[in-house]
């Protein structure tokens, strides 16, 4: 059963609907206790960081989501600000991260921006994995997902990049540590190739 | 036109580029979904979820929504309707209409929608424009200008209230201060081009285009995939947004919903490839 982190931000019912489609269980993890039974969990994520931190921290779940993806090691996938929040910290705020990844979330730098359109990254973009097992296994060579952000995630350890996105320059579109994933990407917005790696993620 | 080695390489995906954006906007109205010609004469098309599951068939890039009752009648949003179109949509949705204030704005997000949009309260109160983006972050936030040309000389003016009302503002500026209060994106739309199926403003999109960084979505006059080629093969990425186009076939406006193919949108998206616009650098 696939938990939903459901702390009154991101688009919970998206994911449900796929999960739904596909026959995968899943539950809106609203308390704590809601995790029981849950074999891996999902963290979206929309707003500014800040914001976004502060929910998660006053909804009560941050320790079990704590003990579960580094004590536990569930798989996890955060996704947008739900991936950024898995990071020490980010310049769009000054309320410290999850800390599950060693890295931190930057402004994409817009004098590497060609063209008049700058910031938000926003649009159909190619998503290049490093590893085409895990997450996007059976995934056609075509596979374009939907991105809205001006910041992302920038890893100490480049072992933990999972794929990468062209623009400007390329940026880290995917993590993975051990069982900790995040995409920057909306797979819930992303028609058949998000449907996929949701898929997957539940397979892992 | 595009040679079909270039095609074949697009349609592999080894470009690794940003693509325009194929917009259809759908306009609720009594509940229904209604199509308008210069913002008036709306015409029953259908049932927006239905319209909506068909977009999903049709794997289209974003849908925008807009209540064009809730402005003007000062309802508040249809949440129940937000929510159930957030539910129905398996691509990024953008809705406007009646959102006026900051708890309006956060309402709308938690609903699972991605964007939402505003007009006439971003011209009442700038401010909002800068609350709301500094809480749900600029991406989310997306500023319509709708614009007519009036008075004597056929200028440019800011129009809001479905065009009923002139605000005085000059589009360019307006556009201006709309980014530096935090909008993420601009859609721009011409009430005189709306419905007429005859091709975008070209003078009003540059005008526009020109004085900003964030994302710019275009909206009224196209009528044909031959004219949103033009307009990407003239402005690289841009979000190409349409009504009719996409609603109606034929020249007695049958409603027939429609998009194009993957394929079709590849061969639509390679212009941009050559254009000044072009905005990723090849690695």
């Amino acid at each position: 059963m696939i938990a939903i982190v459901d702390y009154g931000l991101g688009n919970i019912q998206a994911f449900a609907n796929i999960y739904k489609r596909l026959n995968i269980p899943v539950v809106f993890a609203r308390t704590a206790e809601d995790f029981e039974g849950a074999t891996h969990i999902v963290l979206p994520g929309v707003g500014a960081f800040d914001w976004t931190m502060e929910r998660l921290n006053a909804s009560g779940m941050r320790s079990t989501l704590d003990q579960l993806v580094l004590g536990a090691r569930r798989p996890v996938l955060g996704v947008c600000v739900g991936m950024q929040m898995m990071a020490h910290r980010s310049d769009e705020g000054t309320v410290p991260g999850l800390g599950w990844f060693d890295a931190e979330v930057v402004r994409f730098d817009e004098s590497r921006i060609q063209g008049r359109t700058h910031l938000p990254h926003m649009g159909w973009n190619d998503v290049v994995p490093t590893d085409q097992s895990g997450l996007f296994r059976e995934m056609d060579v075509r596979r374009s997902f939907y991105f809205l952000h001006s910041y992302y995630f920038a890893p100490n350890d480049l072992n933990d990049v999972l794929a990468t996105t062209n623009y400007g320059d390329r940026f880290v579109s995917a993590v993975r540590r051990q069982n900790v994933y995040g995409v920057q990407f909306h797979p819930e917005k992303s028609h058949g190739w998000g449907i996929q790696l949701l898929k997957n993620f539940a397979r892992l | 036109m595009v040679g079909a080695s270039n095609y074949s390489r697009t349609s592999l995906g080894s470009d690794n580029m940003l693509r325009p954006r194929l917009i259809p906007c759908l306009l609720i109205h009594k509940g229904g979904l209604y199509k308008t010609v210069g913002f008036g004469q709306p015409k029953y098309v259908g049932d927006p979820l239905n319209a909506v599951r068909i977009f999903n068939e049709k794997e289209v890039d974003e849908l925008m929504v807009i209540d064009i009752d809730a402005s003007r009648l000062r309802h508040e949003p249809d949440y129940k309707l937000v929510a159930n179109l957030a539910l129905e949509c398996r691509m990024p949705l953008c809705y406007g209409g009646g959102v006026k204030t900051v708890e309006q704005f956060d309402r709308i997000i938690g609903l699972g929608v991605e964007k939402v949009a505003v007009s006439s309260a971003a011209v009442d109160s700038p401010d909002l424009i800068a609350k709301v983006s500094s809480r749900v972050g600029s991406q989310s936030v997306v500023a319509v200008i709708d614009v007519k040309k009036t008075g004597l000389f056929r200028q440019y003016e800011v129009m809001t209230l479905n065009a009923s009302r002139r605000t005085g503002l000059e589009p360019a500026d307006w556009a201006k201060r709309l980014q530096q209060l935090g909008a993420g994106e601009i859609v721009l739309n011409s009430v005189d081009r709306d419905g007429q199926m005859s091709g975008y403003d070209v003078d009003l999109i540059d005008l526009i285009r020109n004085v900003i960084s964030i994302p710019l979505t275009v909206l009224g006059g196209a009528g044909s995939l031959e004219d949103i080629r033009n307009l990407i093969s003239r402005f690289g990425v841009i979000g190409a947004g349409a009504g009719s186009c996409f609603i109606f076939k034929g020249k007695y406006r049958a409603v027939l919903i429609n998009y194009p193919s993957h394929e079709e949108r590849n061969n639509i998206y390679w212009p941009c490839k050559r254009s000044e616009d072009f905005v990723i650098s090849k690695s």
